[in-house]
């Protein structure tokens, strides 16, 4: 069964991300802290009349964060009916997969072992398939 | 009754639509039961429904096709061919007759039987040519034309929020727009057509605001069920009024308001209406009654559920309160009526003997506060033992849109809602005193005290200016005991469109919301009641509001929040907000001197202007609508320049006038202008100097120095503040504030915030012009003859 990915690089890996998740790329423009909100949460940005919550996601997989500078790319992702942008180094390309996602039986840090749902063939590489909602939820949805 | 029917006919033709895909899945396939029983709960809806709305045709037409469909279903007679295309003409005619009934025109009603008759089992091969004989070639034609008048269409909820968002992005694109124009160079031309787009955008925001809006009926519809299932279960006999079902509301807010109101309504039948027994024991009609009303009272919306139960014992509540460690007995003791029978809002508590199946299953009326606060209303509550509560819900017409303040700290800016502000003031002003005690600060405002809690502490950020540059917001959370925030700086007025912030952010417990700024960038709507408890100022008792008299200020120090702008001749004045109602730009042209003064049209009254000595030539001009309560004017200025909360000394003009004297503000001459002036000169009459009697008002209250006062002053009084020692003819008290006014000499006048009186209370309402007037008349009178 043929799907749609979005390959970016994201906390300094190339990962994948089921297309269909996602809702655009953007490029955000400025970025508003929103103090005390979960700790992988960047802050706050606006796309047009939508406020989007920006992730972290080098936070949410709890290896450090990272910081924007000017103009950051960011994935759209909706989830439980809220607009979140997923912060990412880069956005590659689109690809089309074939076959399920297999499992990774390699240790690959807590972190991305939460938010993997497996690995995929893509051309040439093997790449992490990652659930973005897994990473908006970020470390403490798990915990609880 | 017509918008039921029109929902009636909209919703038969839609499933009529939707149907039509089984009809064609059931001719092919007579056998398919699927088909079959999605066919028959069509004709039963509209069996039923029509016998509802009296409409004999469509219920004779689904009845007699249920009928054979009833049989079909029971194995009694199978669907053959002649059948199948029987029941079809029977429901082509009913789209016939729904769509006759939208257009309003007649349809012939004699082939009805033939196609009744078709159904029938006994009928013979003779009759089958009848049903498909009857249309008419042209049918389609006509059809078409007819729609055209069709008065109402069904759209998608989403649709609409999606327009609503659009108009949105419209309006910030045009404030973005506006300010680069004020940026830029004049150009009359580019700005008069800003200005018509401008309107427009008002226009459709206006228009796609009110097709959200939904009547109160909606959310009364299901109450007289209600009431009749309780009333019969509890063996109660209950009479409901309802009123006020034409008030339109936020179709969200209704969604929000059903549960709360079912709730109040099940707590009167259930706790507050008595048996008849006991009714007729207290010398009661058998029957209780329970009221429910609506209506629109300025930005409002005032739900009212009256019961005229039993009431709330409020001794016996304070008892259960003091058990149940919600209160200290001594507290207890110091509270008013009304504080005591809001215990009722306190988590944990319910007047019920005992729980009932109906209510006290655990929500409890504080979760209906709770509800109600969290779309911005509030939950008024009155009660007389023996005779019945009632209470009263307000909230604002639409949830999406509120007036909030900016402020910032640590470089971020964040938005408070505004009708959670008591004051603004600034901490190094005269006025405040604060105290660090141990750990937390407590701030001296007049002689009360408040916890004051620092936002940038509160966030985490670091506050980019030092604790006695801060400016300090007198917070009162609703529900909430009052206190202080401080932050670094209050920027603007502004009315944002807020929505849900995403669950990690409002995890925080300090936000309310978001919402964009004029310039697009997210911001943060601030929750006063989730700072408190996060702050740890919001629960528990506080000290009572305390506020000895010898600390009454007097009136040169007062802290007070100004609009600074530029005048048309480019000087700098000053004004206190309260009296501003609201800012305008008005076309130059329909400026005019008439009857003897400059005036301008706003909306449908003509108001007199000032600040300006001749219409300009050509363009709009900016005015500022001031108003004393009552009355209202013009003021033209060229562009506001800030808003400030200082307080200001006075250097008085040398002669009375529009201007009442000069103050520093910033380093930069600012003239004050004198509202009393204004009205008295532009609104009413001048006032008397010549031996004015007195008039005591308290110092504190913002509302009677800005608003009550220049009336006061216009019936001849000369104003003084109130204090143990003051001497005056009329003492003017809140009503609110309870017995602290008592003074040595003249009448006490009480005036309350809210519309309706309390039982035996003799206050006037504020905004009761005649009544207030004819108070002070009286009292001026009697002075003067006795």
């Amino acid at each position: 069964m043929a799907e749609l990915v979005l390959i970016v690089r994201m906390a300094g890996r190339r990962v994948a991300i089921p297309a269909s998740e996602v809702e655009a790329v953007v490029e955000l423009e400025g970025l508003t802290p929103a103090p005390r909100a979960a700790a992988h949460v960047a802050g706050l940005s606006a796309l047009r009349s939508r406020v989007l919550t920006v992730i972290d996601a080098m936070a949410s997989l709890e290896l450090g964060c990272s910081f924007g500078e000017g103009l950051i790319e960011a994935v759209v992702v909706n989830s439980g009916g809220h607009p979140y942008a997923l912060l990412v180094d880069e956005v590659e390309d689109v690809i089309e997969t074939d076959g399920a996602p297999l499992a990774v039986r390699a240790p690959i840090g807590a972190g991305w072992d939460r938010v993997a749902i497996g690995m995929i063939d893509a051309g040439s590489d093997l790449l992490l398939l990652v659930d973005p909602h897994l990473v908006i939820a970020g470390p403490a949805a798990q915990a609880a | 009754m017509d918008d039921l029917i029109n929902d009636f006919l909209a919703e038969t033709r839609d499933m009529l639509q939707s149907l039509s895909g089984a009809i064609v899945a059931w001719e092919a396939e007579p056998g398919d039961r699927e088909r079959l029983d999605e066919i028959f709960r069509f004709v039963h809806t509209v069996k039923g429904n029509c016998g509802f709305f009296d409409l004999p045709r469509l219920q004779q037409l689904s009845h007699a096709a249920e009928d054979v469909l009833a049989d079909v279903r029971a194995g009694r007679r199978t669907a053959d061919s002649r059948l199948v295309s029987a029941v079809l003409a029977v429901i082509d005619r009913i789209g016939e007759l729904v769509n006759a009934l939208e257009t309003g025109d007649s349809l012939a009603s004699e082939d009805d039987e033939q196609l009744i008759a078709a159904l029938s089992e006994d009928e013979e091969e003779d009759v089958e040519t009848a049903p498909t004989a009857t249309p008419e070639p042209d049918a389609p034609v006509i059809d078409l034309e007819r729609r055209k008048n069709v008065r109402s269409i069904r759209l998608s909820v989403d649709l609409l929020d999606r327009m609503m968002s659009g108009v949105s992005d419209a309006v910030l694109a045009r404030n973005e727009l506006a300010r680069r124009l004020r940026d830029a160079e004049r150009d009359v031309a580019v700005e008069a057509a800003f200005e018509r787009v401008s309107g427009c955008i008002a226009e459709i925001r206006d228009a796609i605001t009110r097709t959200r809006m939904q009547r109160i009926d909606n959310l009364f519809a299901a109450l007289p069920r209600m009431v009749r299932d309780l009333s019969s279960e509890l063996g109660k006999q209950v009479r409901l009024e309802v009123d006020g079902g034409d008030v339109e509301l936020d179709r969200e807010m209704i969604e929000m308001i059903r549960d709360p109101l079912s709730h109040i309504v099940r707590n009167a039948i259930d706790h507050g209406i008595e048996s008849s027994a006991d009714r007729a024991k207290a010398g009661k009609e058998a029957i209780g009654v329970l009221r429910v009303s609506a209506r629109q009272a300025g930005n409002q919306i005032l739900i009212e559920v009256a019961d005229d139960g039993r009431g709330i014992d409020a001794d016996k509540l304070v008892a259960k309160a003091i058990a149940a460690g919600i209160v200290t007995s001594d507290r207890a003791e110091r509270m008013s009526h009304v504080e005591r029978i809001q215990l009722i809002f306190a988590a944990g508590l319910s007047t019920a003997g005992q729980v009932t199946a109906i209510s006290g299953r655990g929500v409890g009326m504080d979760v209906v506060r709770a509800n109600i606060e969290r779309i911005g209303g509030v939950v008024d509550l009155d009660s007389r033992l023996g005779h019945g509560v009632k209470l009263v819900i307000r909230v604002p017409l639409t949830l999406t849109i509120i007036p909030a303040l900016t402020v910032s700290a640590g470089g971020q800016i964040f938005a408070i809602p505004r009708s959670a502000i008591e004051e603004i003031l600034r901490a190094r002003g005269a006025a405040v005193r604060v105290d660090r005690l141990g750990d937390a600060n407590v701030a001296t405002i007049r002689g009360r005290r408040v916890p004051l809690v620092g936002l940038s502490g509160l966030l985490g950020v670091d506050t980019a200016v030092a604790d006695d540059e801060q400016k300090l917001i007198l917070l009162k959370p609703a529900g909430g005991d009052v206190y202080a925030l401080a932050v670094d700086a209050v920027h603007d007025h502004e009315e944002l469109v807020v929505k849900p912030a995403a669950p990690l952010v409002m995890a925080a417990g300090l936000y309310a919301g978001t919402t964009l700024a004029d310039d697009g960038r997210p911001i943060l709507l601030l929750d006063p009641s989730g700072m408190a408890s996060r702050a740890g100022v919001g629960s528990g008792e506080q000290e009572v509001e305390h506020r000895p008299a010898a600390d009454a200020m007097t009136e040169q120090t007062r802290e007070s929040t100004l609009l600074l702008f530029r005048g048309l001749d480019g000087g700098l004045r000053a004004v206190p907000v309260p009296v501003v109602e609201r800012i305008e730009d008005v076309p130059a042209d329909s400026i005019s001197f008439t009857a003897g003064r400059l005036r301008v049209p706003v909306g449908e009254r003509i108001l007199p202007l000032a600040g300006c000595a001749e219409a300009p030539a050509e363009g709009l001009l900016r005015i500022l609508r001031l108003t004393d309560g009552a009355a209202e004017i013009a003021y033209g200025f060229a562009e506001v320049v800030d808003i400030r909360a200082v307080a200001i000394d006075l250097q008085p003009a040398l002669v009375p006038g529009e201007v009442s004297g000069v103050a520093l503000i910033d380093g930069n001459q600012v003239e004050i202008v004198d509202p009393y002036w204004l009205f008295a000169a532009f609104a009413g009459e001048a006032a008397d100097g010549a031996e004015q009697p007195t008039c005591a008002l308290p110092a504190d209250d913002p509302w009677m120095a800005n608003i009550l006062r220049p009336l006061i002053e216009s019936l001849g009084y000369r104003v003084v503040p109130a204090g143990e020692e003051v001497l005056a003819d009329i003492v003017i008290a809140s009503a609110e504030a309870g017995g602290a006014a008592q003074s040595t000499a003249g009448e006490v006048l009480r005036i309350r915030a809210r519309p309706e009186p309390d039982e035996g209370d003799n206050s006037i309402y504020r905004y009761d012009r005649a009544a207030l007037i004819s108070a002070l008349s009286r009292h001026g009178k009697d002075r003067k003859h006795g």
